[in-house]
């Protein structure tokens, strides 16, 4: 069947409005900014259901994926290298496009109502339709390096709007640490490209799989080593250990940004292209143990400093690092298409709770201290309700939609051995430490008494709170799908499930365990922030080295300090800034310089100024040159005569 | 060459007279101190140039050369006017014509 989905209309839209709204967006009224920057987005979305509804065959048959769109001119083309810009719709990136154009829209929509008095109104939203761009660039890429273009595109987007409040130290240092720190995964990524590249010839994924697959005693070594490499870049990107530092950092953007970049799209870009390359992981079982354990050692790390974070959003982001733990756990085991429920879920709920925290600061004046919030549920109605929605959600209670996604990972990785079972006990644990952060940052938020009686609360515009009622419906609705229908949709382009359990009632038990951890995590929190307020910090004097530890993140930004920065930095300002920039380059200079002085010196005794001295150099000058033509320098000088008189009489 | 040969001139003649002409209006351009007699050799070391134009243009049957000497003639011609325009002005500014002694441009 021969249609075209136009494909390419998806990234270049938003393109679209970012050349509009960046170049002259200062200049545009403001509502035609909006125009052009909700539009654009919209009508991205517009063709990916369109698409979707192909793919489902509403209105027509239905498609055979993988649907492939090249652009006829050829991007690279050098021997028998040959990549072209060719886009792929198939189950995966499907699912992807319609989260990242559907919250991304929404956020969209509330970035008018959050930013409508800020400076820089068309840069920022220049920015967002630039990050959509590259977003759905490597969302739908067909190859390894196309796919990084869009993985580079979004961290530029990433480190532009986390430093849009750039007159603010803060905001551009936290904007410069996500760029360098996201360079480090950058890096192994490279690597892995070339690897594969040397090993396969071709950067095309589908060919690599059907490589892959043809060969299935293929296994570890090189690409074990290519596995990693990817993982490496996947840690960069979607904040795992050891490179998540950035995250919590990057809450310095504006909070939709938070919402789209680092919570619901962008971090997420490392699980889908460990899906996106599934089979080599598959052929490396080393690679696939160890994003398994950095998932799971991420998912508990950052669960545990979240508990006593104070600031709203920190709070969240050390959560999104958390769940995104959740799905590379789910990766490890090879339940990619849990991994990706998980994500399209998370997507949903955290794009809400970062959004409905967006709420909350703007509607109490910018304030993102939880001590300072309480008895917020009066002034903010719908805020609160969407806000709770997403708090029973995150904390996995039935049948909301983290209930279904997060327990598809938790069964997955029991199944997995002894191993899996460890892996599922962090993820319990986990899961425990969540439920009791985020009903912490509820109570503290919403419930009590005020703690600034000072501040007035105004609740936010319908622009703001439209998003929120829907992202709150599908924060509900969202795992209703089922895993096993979502899995058996996934399943061409991420394989099939893993194999059922044989013991009987096995994913109930495990289930009734998560519930009841989200319960004792809610009990907890009640406890300690709702009954007893005071017992909180009592619980922190009493255990004052485990508390400090927490709250200084285990240390891990010092310790980084010390190891990689400091040195970095001394390696910098004694090796390359005094030898290599005073004394070799700057000697270098010197040197050059002093010869040209020197010369100067000499040759502008010559420049007399006497037009006759001028005049008897141009002819001496003259006569040389007619000399060194004339004269035939290796024949004796009689010969020569000779010669001159030959071409005369000639 | 033959036709040119008719009466019995050969072109090495005119060369020679040419580079003579030419290398005598250097020397005198480079050792005479009155400006007039300076300028007097350009115009020599010109017309001398013209010459060699003139006989190859003649040996080998090409009008181009026969062309640029009137090109030359021109530009002397406007080079005089404008040169002794100059040297007027110099003389009366400086009551002068000693090239040695017009030396304002010197550092």
């Amino acid at each position: 069947m021969n249609v075209n989905l136009h494909l390419w209309l998806i990234p270049l839209l938003p393109f679209a409005g970012f050349l509009l709204n960046g170049i002259l967006g200062s200049r545009l009224p403001k509502w035609l900014v909006t125009t052009i920057a909700l539009l654009t987005p919209l009508v991205s979305f517009g063709v990916v259901l369109n698409a979707a509804r192909f793919v489902f065959g509403i209105g027509g048959a239905a498609s055979s994926l993988p649907y492939i769109e090249t652009c006829p001119i050829p991007w690279i083309n050098a021997g028998t290298l040959h990549i072209d810009f060719s886009f792929v719709l198939d189950q995966l990136s499907l699912v992807m496009l319609l989260v990242v154009t559907g919250v991304g829209f929404l956020i969209h929509i509330y970035s008018v109502g959050y930013m409508a008095h800020e400076e820089g109104y068309a840069r920022y939203f220049a920015y967002l339709n630039l990050f959509l761009f590259f977003m759905t660039v490597l969302v739908l890429a067909g190859n390894a390096l196309l796919m990084f273009v869009g993985w580079e595109g979004v961290g530029l987007a990433s480190y532009l709007l986390i430093g849009f409040y750039f007159s603010k130290d803060s905001a551009a240092k936290a904007g410069k640490k996500a760029f360098i720190v996201n360079r480090i995964g950058d890096f192994g990524f490279l690597i892995g490209i070339f690897l594969l590249l040397a090993n396969f010839g071709t950067l095309t994924f589908s060919e690599i799989a059907s490589k892959l697959v043809a060969s299935p005693a293929w296994q570890g070594g090189v690409l074990t080593t290519i596995a990693l490499c990817l993982l490496l870049g996947a840690t960069g990107k979607s904040a795992q250990l050891p490179l998540y530092i950035w995250l919590p950092d990057a809450m310095e953007g504006p909070t939709p940004v938070s919402a789209l970049i680092h919570a619901a799209t962008m971090v997420t870009a490392g699980v889908y292209m460990i899906a996106r390359t599934h089979v080599l992981f598959d052929h490396a079982p080393f690679a696939l143990g160890v994003v398994a354990v950095v998932g799971a050692a991420t998912a508990l790390f950052a669960a545990t400093i979240g508990l006593v974070q104070n600031d709203i959003k920190r709070v969240l982001a050390y959560s999104t690092i958390s769940q995104l733990g959740y799905m590379f756990l789910g990766c490890g085991v090879a339940a990619y298409s849990a991994a990706i429920f998980h994500l399209v879920t998370h997507a949903f709920f955290k794009a809400l709770l970062f959004l409905a925290a967006g709420s909350v600061i703007h509607a109490i004046g910018g304030e993102q201290d939880l001590r300072k919030m309480g008895g917020l549920r009066k002034h903010l109605p719908v805020t609160f309700w969407t806000m709770t929605a997403a708090v029973f959600t995150i904390a996995g209670f039935p049948p909301l939609a983290a209930f279904f996604s997060k327990d598809a990972i938790l069964y997955e990785a029991f199944l997995h051995g002894t191993f899996g079972m460890a892996l599922w006990f962090v993820g319990l644990v986990t899961a425990l430490l969540t439920s009791f952060y985020m009903f912490r940052l509820w109570y503290m938020t919403f419930m009590g008494e005020s703690r600034s009686p000072q501040i007035h609360p105004h609740e936010s515009p319908w622009s703001m709170l439209g998003p929120l009622v829907i992202l709150a419906l599908l924060s509900i609705g969202g795992g209703w799908i089922g895993i096993e229908r979502f899995a058996a949709f996934l399943s061409p382009a991420v394989g099939p499930r893993a194999a059922e359990s044989t013991i009987p009632n096995l994913e109930l038990m495990l289930s009734a365990a998560a519930v009841a951890v989200a319960l004792l995590g809610w009990y907890v929190a009640d406890r300690l922030y709702r009954q007893k307020p005071g017992q909180a910090a009592e619980l922190a004097e009493a255990l004052p080295v485990g508390y400090k530890t927490l709250a200084h993140k285990y240390y891990v930004d010092e310790i980084y300090d010390a190891t990689v920065v400091k040195p970095l930095f001394g390696f910098s300002k004694y090796v390359l800034g005094v030898v290599v920039d005073v004394v070799l380059l700057g000697g270098l200079a010197w040197l050059l310089g002093g010869i040209a002085m020197f010369s100067g010196a000499i040759l502008q005794r010559w420049q007399s100024g006497n037009l006759r001295s001028y005049a008897a150099w141009l002819a001496a000058g003259a006569a040389a040159l007619l000399l060194f033509v004339l004269v035939p320098w290796n024949s004796v000088w009689p010969a020569s005569v000779d010669f001159i008189w030959k071409v005369a009489r000639h | 060459m033959n036709n040119f040969l008719s009466q019995g001139v050969p072109i090495s003649w005119f060369l020679l007279l040419s580079a003579a002409l030419f290398s005598l209006g250097v020397l005198g351009f480079l050792i005479k101190r009155n400006l007039i007699t300076v300028f007097m050799s350009i115009e020599l070391m010109l017309n001398a140039v013209n010459l060699s134009f003139v006989t190859f243009a003649h040996e080998w049957h090409a009008v181009k050369g026969q062309i640029f000497v009137f090109f030359v003639m021109m530009v002397a011609a406007a080079e005089a006017a404008v040169g002794l325009a100059i040297i007027i002005a110099v003389f009366r500014a400086r009551a002068t014509l000693a090239v040695d002694r017009i030396d304002l441009m010197k550092l």
